[in-house]
């Protein structure tokens, strides 16, 4: 049985255009792209290939690329950057729903003496502007705001909070490893100084990721070491897997329309048909400014990590963020963040498409789904006394 | 994704004995949907004072689903004081064990087993006494201590695992350890007896016969005592659990643990073809 792969927030399928690029890297080709000969120089030449491929998906000069090994690194890199070159400044600002890259080390920075600020997010995830506006101070050394949410795929206004924090001469940072490939994205008159990318959330393999640097930002590397990036992240490059990205970039610029349109339908009909089939079900987040991949629904009175193991029965690959799945005993930080009560944030999935799902795979869910739900909510104590429970926990 | 054993599994995608007993002698139902999980425990006396019918409902996990199903099965026979005896690590046994992050669902089970028991008798919910210390999950110390006790904990995280508290915030963590350190140092080193092999070899036996071959022959499986060898015990396996790929970890994790816990704790289970 073929998986109905549908988590992929979580990563993607590599491109078999992207498999077919990198492998001569791997098998023929494997000189330093730093080595004198031709043997090692052709290879160099591929990566130059490479960084401009990815600057082009995000409207990006090619030395304003600096290849990592994930998202993760990127967003070491920038913040941990911003703080140094930035040393009398003592103050982070971020938000209540990043991902634990930025999440977990500004709770590290913040141990080390920092004071982080994180800005709430409404019911639906929207981020509180003014709130934002008015975090920000003289002390302030960087904004770390992610561009779009992992969990429930809302988009945050990065634009409008960029240009907030350049005219007060802050840096900002954002983490666009859920944007880059599936929404248009364009740094030329940008008021963002770093963003970062990561390979294995739109068809490179896993291992691979950038930081965008604007040209002229003071810079600090992460990783010291040889002259590779020009000094800013030592390291012989993962050049298989550059390679891999640079193509990937590629093709997620060609497929951005198909990724709004076609994707977005399956994404659309999905959660309707859920949402019309299944009683006592919503969507959680912002549903207009929204990836066209994403849909995060809850189903009342019943638990996450049941429901994808009902589905796991099926082959069909989903997440939660229900407390059971994250081994952390408490529901999702993102949609605690948002409020959502205990009776749904606990019955939380993430379905993420990408352009290899078909419309016969999401008819396969529409028609499997709701029968686990009926099936797990027969077990569940809250099912039949729901409205009662319900105001009680809201309450 | 957790390692669930093949029988978690069952129990998840078949569980038994889901809805309520109507006219319950026995009626309980702990957790929370805060905590993110639930269990509601209905029970009926047969007029041997033997549990004729026993249901659940629960909202939880694959874990809590499947420990709340076994928890009936369990019961299910036995009187009341028989079934009072039954603790979380015996339905985690049940199961094949349960992944250390998700004993808490066993925990559930017992819990929701006392105090249906306690409903039955007319007495307070045992899990409702006492000082809380974990606000999040609401634990309170008794709970805590006697998790402790019975399971042998010896980190927060363990304590986190089996209960939940210290799960959240964290802000009770220093309460937790302080209990660890004050059931640890009960005093309660037990010194066991030195045995002679004869004796061993008799308890190992009664244990097996007791304690594991039932369960096994549920399923269709046996197990066979050859031989000990000093510390070693040597067993075969017979009938299902001859052709199970899962029965070397069944061994370890079930048989192993539990005659270390009942005979001598230094007894390793081998097995061998015969």
């Amino acid at each position: 049985m073929n998986a109905i792969y549908l988590d992929n927030n979580a990563t993607t399928r590599v491109a078999p255009e992207v498999l077919e690029e990198m492998l001569p890297y791997l098998q023929n080709f494997y000189g330093n792209p730093s080595s004198m000969h031709t043997f090692g120089g052709q290879v160099g030449r591929k990566v130059r290939q490479a960084r401009e491929q990815v600057a082009k998906i995000i409207g990006a000069a090619p030395e304003e690329i600096i290849f990592t090994s994930c998202g993760t690194e990127s967003d070491n890199t920038a913040i941990r950057s911003a703080l140094a070159t930035n040393p009398g400044k003592r103050h982070i600002v971020t938000t209540r729903v990043e991902h634990p890259a930025v999440h977990s080390l500004a709770a590290r920075l913040a141990q080390e003496g920092y004071r982080v600020t994180e800005i709430p997010v409404d019911s639906e995830g929207r981020l509180h502007l003014e709130q934002y506006a008015k975090s920000l101070s003289p002390d302030t050394a960087i904004v770390s705001m992610m561009w779009a949410n992992n969990e429930t795929g809302v988009i945050f206004p990065v634009e409008e909070a960029a240009t907030l924090a350049r005219n007060r001469g802050i840096l900002f940072h954002t983490d666009a490893v859920q944007a880059v490939g599936k929404i248009p994205i364009d740094l030329k008159n940008s008021a963002i100084d770093m963003l970062s990318i990561s390979g294995h959330k739109l068809h490179a393999p896993k291992g691979v990721g950038a930081l965008y640097v604007r040209k002229g930002t003071r810079f600090s590397p992460f990783l010291i070491g040889g002259h590779q990036e020009k000094g800013r992240r030592g390291g012989t490059e993962n050049v298989p897997s550059i390679i891999a990205l640079g193509l990937a970039c590629d093709l997620a610029a060609q497929k951005l329309t198909t990724e709004n349109t076609v994707v977005k339908e399956l994404r659309d009909k999905l959660e309707n048909a859920l949402l019309d089939s299944i009683p006592r079900c919503r969507v959680n987040g912002d549903r207009v400014h929204r990836l066209p991949n994403t849909s995060n629904i809850s189903f009342e009175f019943v638990e996450g990590e049941a429901i994808l193991l009902r589905l796991d029965e099926y082959a069909i690959c989903a997440s939660s963020g229900s407390a059971c799945t994250s081994g952390s005993l408490q529901p999702s930080h993102v949609l605690r963040a948002m409020g959502v009560p205990f009776t749904m944030a606990h019955g939380s999935i993430r379905f993420s498409l990408s352009i290899y799902n078909t419309e016969k795979e999401i008819d396969f869910v529409i028609g499997t789904l709701p029968g686990i739900i009926e099936n797990l909510r027969a077990l569940s104590p809250y099912w039949e006394v729901g409205d009662a429970v319900c105001a009680r926990v809201e309450g | 994704m957790w390692e669930y054993t093949d029988k978690v599994k069952e129990h998840f995608l078949n569980p038994r004995n889901v809805g309520e007993v109507e006219n319950p002698d026995g009626a309980a139902t702990v957790g929370s949907l805060a905590c993110g999980d639930a269990l509601k425990l209905t029970f009926k006396l047969d007029d041997q004072g033997r549990i004729q019918d026993a249901r659940f409902k629960t909202f939880g996990c694959a874990s809590a689903i499947a420990s709340a199903s076994a928890l009936t099965e369990m019961i299910k026979g036995k009187t009341v004081e028989e079934a009072a005896k039954i603790s979380n690590q015996d339905i985690a046994n049940f199961l094949g064990g349960l992944p250390e992050e998700k004993m808490h669902c066993s925990v559930m089970g017992r819990e929701a087993l006392e105090a249906a028991i306690a409903h039955y008798r007319g007495e307070p919910a045992p899990t409702e006494e006492g000082k809380i210390v974990c606000e999040c999950f609401g634990v309170t110390e008794e709970e805590i201590a006697r998790v402790v006790r019975e399971n042998n904990l010896r980190t927060i995280e363990e304590v986190t695992n089996y209960t939940k508290a210290g799960g959240g915030c964290g802000n009770c963590h220093e309460a937790i350890q302080e209990i660890i350190d004050r059931v640890r140092s009960e005093g309660k080193v037990v010194t066991r007896p030195k045995l002679s092999n004869i004796q061993k070899i008799k308890m190992i036996e009664e244990t097996i016969d007791r304690e594991i071959r039932p369960a096994l022959q549920q399923d269709g499986g046996d197990l066979e005592l050859i031989d000990v060898v000093g510390n070693r015990v040597l067993v075969a396996t017979r009938g299902a659990c001859a052709s199970c790929a899962a029965s070397h970890l069944t061994l370890k994790q079930v048989v192993e643990a539990k005659l270390r816990e009942l005979v001598w704790p230094e007894l390793e289970v081998e097995e061998v073809t015969s």
